[in-house]
């Protein structure tokens, strides 16, 4: 055992899954440990908030001052307030009165504005545009030299209908995050209903594993028990054993799924109940290969020896042949829990997963973002991180399997 | 023949035999529901339908459609009955069409992206596979495990990203459909351009996670056979490598074609399910529309359809197989 388990730490894929399964689940273990707090609470009032921090405005305001004066601050808010079709109407009237700016980045905000102050004038005179064109161009130069005043900002607090000024806030007034109370980081935004996506991700990560766990469990067992006694026994049994696998094995296992879970009322559908269905049809593949395991073993030397020393069938089964295909079976529970995770996802894809409003899952997060169409208008983060999170945890647990495929088969061994 | 005559009826025996539980399972798990199944249905019409004599029609259908007054036998027999005319019943969501109307529309489309895309997909994985277990290097260690990554993909999560990229980002496929929205089917070639046009993305979506896992298989076998003795005898005898490789490739290809065959039933599900993503007008995104107003009548007649389908294929596969496999061919012989 310990020597097996020696080996397969030599099997650089087994290693990779490992890692990478190892880390998914120390995430899933840790971060609510760090960051407490219900997943499901709905922080944001509308949706799709993009990732980023936020700093609460109303603490910033009566925090702390420091007075910086940073040279590009200025021109950082030039650009942020002139827009791109700004500039375009801008180059448009140098155009019209046939001035050269070839010597100016567009995107160059400070020289823009430079080369603005000192052309307007002359630029309006002589170029021959329509009135209302001139009227924009007014406006947009009143809203640059607006910009380019000290403006400052007043907050005044109303007590009993009359204003009370607190403070004035001038440009070169800043606030340290770490003074202001509330500081918010949302590493991935929020989704369609205002929950922070990575605290939902994680939560829902370690009910989509434990939803492929239930199901690998359920479907190793049942796959196991069946196989041994088909292989085993022999005769009728297996006849009628191998009968309802292989009939079973054909039909379409989302067929199976889509009908049950359709049957069950949806106040019924928990995680649990969604994994215990997906375990109950996904057996069929354990027991075929058991049963065919079993069968090249039913007649080995030892296991015949066993029964000529009157050893019972329980004896045979755990000490002769059990320890033989335990490698098949752990293979095959791995492969079970990452199917499983997949069925959970494509159930809910198709509304027909647990339906809860208590506990998160991978699929349900990926049926919310696809119905707020998050795909279609470009909020990553709500659908993003969790493909990428079901497809690291199935690779992991695929590629631990092909690992172990590879110590275990020697013929496939490079 | 005597050898294939029994083969092949045995494989239809299979076939029938199965047929006969998936139509049952298809009868007996709704009908597991505690409450009466049109007592169920028409609580959930009144949701999709506003016409109340519509509901009535609909209940009266329903009742005398599945007979319940009957013993349950007979309604069994009874539901045979229909299916086999391909009398499915009236939609509730899409009343008054009929759900055999909708089906059939939407079958072709189905057919023709997910068949095309299983058999190109599992021809370049055992392409990939083969030339991991044979070339090594890059092969098996760089282009092996990346498609291996990209089979874990969720089809459905690798139809949004592809949609995302090349239908959003770069705007150089339309965003979903299966024509053009402003055309009506027509055979002209403006159409047809339009079809393949909107075809090519949910093609290459079933196509991309399909070759990691075929191409594992492959290599796998691959590596198998080139151990063999035969191979090592061929080198001895001095055999071109060329004509070894063609050996061993026959040889693993073999399990390969079972191997189609066994995944087809899981791998249906996923590329249904990414139908849906490029609201592809096949018999998932039928599937999805008929979950979501809890059309009883469709789901039963899709999930039923779909079982056929993959029976068909399988069976399909099982006749190819008997041709391929010297093992069968030999058997004749006997």
């Amino acid at each position: 055992m310990k020597n097996t388990i020696k080996q397969l730490f030599h099997s650089s894929k087994f290693v990779i899954g490992f890692v990478i399964f190892v880390a998914i689940l120390l995430t899933i273990i840790i971060y609510p440990l760090v960051s407490p707090g219900n997943p499901l609470e709905m922080v944001g009032v509308g949706t799709f908030a993009r990732p980023g921090t936020y700093v609460s405005l109303y603490d910033a305001v009566t925090t702390e001052k420091d007075t910086f004066k940073f040279s590009d601050a200025d021109e950082k808010r030039l650009a942020n307030a002139i827009s791109d079709s700004d500039r375009e109407a801008m180059l448009a009237l140098f155009d019209a009165a046939a001035m050269d700016y070839s010597s100016i980045d567009v995107n160059d905000s400070n020289a823009l504005i430079e080369f603005w102050d000192a052309n307007y004038q002359t630029a309006m005179d002589t170029a021959k545009l329509k009135k209302s064109q001139k009227r924009d161009l007014r406006l947009l130069d009143s809203r640059i030299q607006a910009l380019k005043a000290g403006e400052t900002f007043k907050v005044v607090e109303e007590v009993d209908g009359e204003t009370v000024e607190i403070s004035t806030i001038t440009k070169t007034d800043y606030v340290n995050t770490n003074k202001v109370i509330n500081v918010r980081n949302l590493p991935l935004g929020t989704d369609n209903f205002g929950r922070d996506t990575l605290r939902e991700l994680i939560a829902a990560a370690g009910v989509s594993l434990r939803i492929g766990l239930i199901a690998g469990i359920i479907a190793t067992f049942v796959g196991l028990l069946l196989g041994l006694l088909a292989g085993y026994l022999g005769g009728v049994v297996d006849n009628i054993i191998t009968f309802f696998t292989n009939v079973l094995s054909v039909i379409p296992s989302i067929v199976l799924l889509i009908l049950i879970n359709y049957s069950i009322s949806q106040e019924l559908r928990g995680p649990t109940l969604c994994a215990l269905i997906i375990g109950a049809t996904s057996w069929t593949w354990t027991t075929r290969s058991v049963r065919s395991q079993v069968i090249s073993l039913r007649n080995r030397d030892h296991v015949n020896l066993s029964k000529l020393s009157g050893h019972s069938l329980m004896r045979i089964i755990l000490t002769d042949i059990l320890p033989y295909i335990a490698s098949y079976v752990v293979m095959a529970f791995i492969l079970q829990v990452s199917s499983g995770i997949l069925a959970e996802a494509q159930l809910s894809m198709l509304g027909l997963g647990p339906k809860t409003t208590t506990t998160p899952t991978l699929g349900l997060m990926m049926n919310w973002a696809t119905l707020y169409s998050a795909h279609t208008t470009g909020r990553w983060w709500a659908y993003f991180p969790v493909i990428l999170t079901i497809t690291f945890i199935t690779f992991s647990l695929n590629f631990m399997n092909t690992g172990m495929d590879q110590v275990f088969n020697p013929a496939l061994r490079d | 023949m005597k050898g294939y005559r029994k083969y092949f009826g045995q494989k239809l025996l299979w076939f029938f035999i199965t047929l006969i539980v998936a139509v049952a399972l298809n009868f007996v798990l709704p009908r597991l529901m505690p409450t009466d199944p049109v007592n169920a249905i028409t609580g959930k019409i009144a949701g999709g339908m506003s016409d109340s004599s519509a509901i009535k029609e609909v209940y009266e259908f329903y009742q005398k459609q599945f007979g319940l007054d009957k013993p349950m036998i007979t309604q069994f027999f009874l539901f045979v009955k229909n299916a086999l005319r391909g009398d499915f019943g009236i939609s509730f969501s899409q009343y008054p069409r009929t759900v055999a109307d909708i089906i059939s529309s939407s079958i072709g489309w189905t057919l023709a992206l997910q068949i095309p895309a299983i058999i190109v997909g599992w021809i370049l994985g055992n392409v990939l596979g083969a030339v991991a277990a044979y070339k090594r290097g890059i092969w098996d260690k760089g282009v092996m495990p990346l498609f291996m990554f990209l089979g874990n993909v969720p089809a459905f999560a690798m139809a949004i990203v592809l949609l995302v990229l090349f239908a959003m980002k770069w705007k150089i496929a339309p965003s979903g459909g299966g024509y053009s929205s402003q055309m009506i089917p027509n055979m002209s070639w403006k159409f047809v351009k339009s079809v393949l046009s909107h075809y090519w993305l949910p093609f290459l979506s079933v196509v991309i996670i399909s070759i990691g896992g075929q191409a594992v298989g492959m290599r796998s076998m691959s590596i198998y056979e080139l151990n063999a003795d035969y191979v090592k005898y061929s080198r001895f005898l001095g055999i071109k490598d060329g004509k070894i490789v063609k050996y061993v490739f026959r040889n693993a290809m073999l399990p390969q074609v079972t191997g189609l065959a066994m995944s087809l039933g899981t791998s249906i599900g996923g590329a249904l399910v990414a139908e849906t993503i490029f609201s592809y007008p096949g018999l998932g995104t039928t599937m999805l529309s008929a979950v979501t107003s809890s059309d009883y009548p469709l789901i039963s007649a899709t999930t039923l359809i779909i079982t056929i389908m993959v029976l068909l294929v399988t069976l399909f596969l099982d006749v190819i197989y008997a041709f391929i496999d010297p093992r069968v061919k030999a058997a004749q012989f006997d």
